[in-house]
């Protein structure tokens, strides 16, 4: 038994890595069933800042993030774009990264397109694409949109755009949310937007990597933070409590929000945090193992070493 | 000559974008440095292709280990780009729907929107769903509990690979009211918003003082590593 | 042949058969999509300059007399149409069908279809590398580094070289050619840029390589220069201004002593100054100033700790992911999303008294 685990071959680990991810996935498209959610407080304030702007504010999303972070970031952009639609705010959408506009257009298609049939393309939210220059890019439309946008990513002229009329710059945002995979992201919307123009509220999604790096923002530069796929849940949750009558789905009866066992009756997409907590949950336990088993070689290895 | 004129571009540039922040009367200034340098970013990455061209026609003409290979890189680079730039079979944009070039490159079930979405996407989403493998691996051979430092850095991740799961409230989800604090899930957040930010903090202050010292030397032209050697 | 080779033969062979009878039988990886017709109606009065487009039977259209009459019969010079295909799921696709089983608005997509396999294989091809190195893995990352290189350059050029450079430079040209709406006059300061960028792309040329040092100059300086402010400001004072935080903290409901508060505050300020201790490397880590530093490496182990945990949590959702795209948009083996019929969401159902 020992020897089998001393000498392991990493191809049983991943083998095993896969069978904690797969199974749970599978077992939870099967039957629907999740784990509930306790948000904490770093999430509400998230929510909370969204929630408790008056309906029509500006609020910018920034979606820096590609494909490679979608599995973490995705169900954030979703949430961010259905709780600002839900709430009537005005939608910015632009990016940092070369890629990000197609997450733009994701959620755009999947999202407002879908379930928000009456929002109208350029009076209730607009894509202003990308801009190379990464921090460059914050630094100039702090100041001035116009200079870098002459127009959104459609080719329309700002002037034509009805719900640009009124903004010159980043400071006229009643809000910045930001889902971010890395440089360029939050730290440098924390560093060349909200520290210099402290007026501004920033709120911001962000990858396992980085978010324990962004706490010493928090909360003077940074006032809300989702970190990885559980900060992505929570909110699902927090979002789930606040408008799951609207998005429910149609055949999901008298109580809309949960079934009989307390599964949720909610679209699928606006799930995928929380049903992702299952497979995370085992994997986790997985790691735990293989460290624990890895020590227990390691000393007694040791010993054996020791005895010699 | 051809290293003082870059040195003087270096420091005027920098020091626009420093001095614009100190007054407004020279915001402007800061603002121009920063567009010139936004569209050189974009230029970068033709460079970046370029580049990538040469090494891998290089490689096929030196007929190198693995050339095949560098042909299915310069495949699949010359079909995305031709397909690109030349918006090959998008639809122009509703608003001017007479100009044939008015239309999205990246127009949904055009075929440069099929080639990210069948083609980018998985290659690189799956690149980075590997290193959940990877850091398996490393957790297996690597993590060891040797001295105090090292049961710290173990325990933490414990506990925060327990709280932030469900695994934390059926671990310790039996705790009393007066002992809520000890529940895995609320340790987690004190662990991050206290020990994380201390420790993060200083490391982020200790970074800040690196770059803005690093980047004085750039601009003072003490450092002039990257204007490389060669010819003077 | 090597008994290795013949079980992963044989193993390849049925996972083949199996994936082929999946997608023959219960059409598993196959797409849809919805026909758009998109028809527009130029209705600029006679010797209007600018041309006026409206969308063919939209609101707008009501009013126009040109759009009474059928699409087919308005003069081609006044007239642009084409065909958008949506995305459509196979939920909607037969729905469309069991209304109408002539609509053909709702289509399958060869191409799409194609490209979900594509995509699968694409996907095995990369997480073939876990069992060892492959021909199969070495194609799709060759392939992703050309894809990836010219995606980048392709957004680079229409999102910003295009409007931002080539359009201050030569508006009226971007005008008549990709951008119609572009309002900017000429400015002639952006040659400055263009010049540069001409300079950097110099670097490709093995011959006066300092020609690129020029561009390259400006962009260490740029660089440095917005880093150093947005450094000192939000890295450096503003880090110091957070960590000056009450030891006595006072709730503000109850106006009592906060004694949970004050010791958090305290362990972020023995913290931050312990950890800076320990980068300090001025004076020699002995006596009280070594075991400040002892405990700043604590602080640090803790940090990196909860790093690692953060870390783990990220990569396993990247993998997830991909697992979710496997099993629900190639094999239909799932269906979280709800986008296929009842009759097609599971292959599993044999096995759902087991699942509950």
């Amino acid at each position: 038994m020992y020897e089998f685990f001393r000498d392991l071959d990493r191809r049983w680990i991943f083998l095993m890595m896969f069978l904690c991810v797969a199974v749970p996935i599978i077992i939870i498209g099967a039957t629907g069933k999740t784990f509930p959610e306790e948000p904490t407080q770093l999430v509400r304030a998230v929510f909370d800042e969204i929630e408790n702007l008056p309906s029509g504010s500006k609020v910018l999303l920034s979606y820096d993030y590609d494909p490679a972070s979608e599995g973490e970031l995705a169900p954030m952009a979703t949430m961010f774009a259905y709780h600002c639609a839900a709430k009537g705010h005005k939608m910015y959408f632009m990016a940092l990264w070369p890629v990000g506009p197609q997450m733009v257009d994701d959620t755009i298609e999947n999202i407002i397109k879908k379930d928000f049939k009456d929002l109208k393309y350029g009076e209730d939210y607009v894509n202003l694409g990308y801009k190379s220059g990464y921090e460059g890019v914050i630094k100039v439309i702090i100041t001035d949109f116009t200079e870098l946008y002459s127009t959104d990513t459609r080719g329309t002229p700002w002037s034509a755009i009805p719900m640009c009329h009124d903004v010159n710059s980043v400071q006229d945002m009643d809000l910045i949310v930001n889902v971010s995979a890395g440089y360029a992201g939050t730290k440098e919307w924390v560093q060349y937007a909200v520290t210099p123009y402290p007026k501004l509220r920033m709120v911001a999604g962000c990858t396992g990597v980085q978010a324990p790096l962004l706490y010493p923002y928090i909360p003077q530069q940074l006032h809300g933070l989702l970190g990885a796929i559980k900060g992505a849940a929570e909110y699902e949750a927090l979002v789930i409590e606040a408008y799951g009558d609207k998005m429910a789905r149609k055949d999901a009866g008298d109580n809309p929000l949960t079934d009989d066992n307390g599964d949720y009756l909610i679209p699928g997409k606006y799930t995928e945090g929380i049903r992702r907590m299952g497979p995370q949950l085992v994997a986790h336990l997985l790691m735990i193992l293989l460290i624990i088993v890895g020590n227990v070689i390691y000393f007694v290895e040791r010993r054996r070493e020791g005895r010699r | 000559m051809k290293r003082t004129i870059p040195l003087l571009i270096t420091a005027i540039g920098g020091f626009v974008l420093i001095i614009a922040f100190f007054s407004s009367y020279t915001q402007s200034w800061g603002e121009v440095a920063a567009i010139w340098f936004d569209i050189l970013a974009a230029i970068a990455f033709i460079l970046g292709g370029g580049n990538l061209m040469k090494i891998h026609l290089k490689k096929i003409s030196d007929r190198k280990a693995g050339w095949a290979y560098s042909g299915v890189t310069l495949i699949a680079f010359l079909t995305t780009l031709i397909i690109g730039l030349g918006k090959i079979g998008v639809n122009p944009s509703e608003q001017f729907p007479d100009y044939a070039w008015s239309g999205s490159y990246r127009e949904v079930g055009g075929p440069f929107w099929w080639l990210y979405e069948f083609a980018f996407k998985p290659l690189t989403a799956t690149m980075f769903a590997m290193l959940a493998f990877y850091v398996a691996s490393a957790a297996f051979r690597a993590f060891r509990a040797k001295n105090i430092e090292a049961i710290l850095l173990l325990g933490t991740a414990f506990i925060i690979l327990l709280g932030r799961t469900y695994a934390g409230v059926w671990v310790t989800g039996w705790l009393p009211e007066w002992l809520e604090g000890l529940k895995l899930e609320n340790l987690t957040v004190t662990i991050m918003k206290v020990f994380n930010t201390a420790g993060n903090r200083a490391i982020m202050i200790g970074i800040a003082l690196g770059i803005v010292s690093t980047s004085l030397k750039v601009l003072l032209g003490v450092d002039r590593s990257y204007l490389g050697g060669g010819e003077e | 042949m090597k008994k290795e080779t013949v079980i992963w033969t044989v193993v390849m062979l049925v996972g083949a058969l199996v994936l082929v009878l999946n997608g023959a039988l219960r059409g598993a990886g196959s797409a849809y999509v919805k026909a758009v017709p998109m028809q527009f109606v130029n209705v600029a009065e006679p010797g209007e300059v600018n041309a006026d487009w409206i969308r063919y039977n939209s609101d707008r259209a009501f009013d126009e007399k040109l759009c009474t009459q059928p699409f087919e019969d308005i003069p081609e010079d006044l007239r642009e149409s084409w065909v958008r295909y949506e995305q459509a799921e196979l939920g909607e696709y037969l729905a469309s069908r069991a209304a109408d089983p002539n609509d053909d608005n709702y289509r399958f997509s060869l191409s799409q279809t194609l490209g979900i396999w594509v995509a699968a294989l694409f996907t095995l091809f990369i997480f073939s590398f876990l069992y060892k190195d492959n021909p199969f893995y070495k194609i799709a990352e060759s392939s992703v580094v050309g894809v990836s290189a010219a995606y980048w350059m392709v957004i680079g050029f229409w999102d910003v070289i295009v409007p931002n450079l080539l359009g201050k430079v030569a508006p009226a040209m971007v005008r008549a050619w990709s951008i119609p709406g572009l309002e900017d006059p000429p400015n002639y300061w952006y040659l400055v840029p263009l010049i540069l960028g001409l300079m950097l792309l110099w670097r490709l040329s093995p011959k006066g390589s300092w020609i690129g040092r020029w561009p390259l100059a400006f962009v260490i300086g740029t660089t440095a220069g917005i880093r150093l402010i947005g450094f000192i400001q939000a890295d450096f004072l503003s880090q110091i201004r957070n960590t000056v935080i009450p030891l006595i903290a006072i709730d503000s409901a109850t106006g009592s002593f906060a004694f949970w508060d004050s010791l958090k505050n305290l362990i972020i300020v023995i913290g931050v100054l312990s950890a800076l201790t320990y980068f300090f490397f001025s004076v020699e880590h002995k006596g009280v100033v070594g075991k400040t530093a002892r405990l700043g490496i604590w602080f640090l182990m803790i940090t990196f700790g909860a790093a690692f945990g953060y870390t783990v949590m990220g990569r396993i959702a990247l993998f997830a992911i991909r697992l979710e795209f496997l099993f629900d948009d190639w094999l239909w083996l799932i269906d979280p999303l709800g986008r296929r019929a009842a009759e097609y969401a599971s292959l599993l159902w044999p096995a759902m008294p087991l699942l509950g």
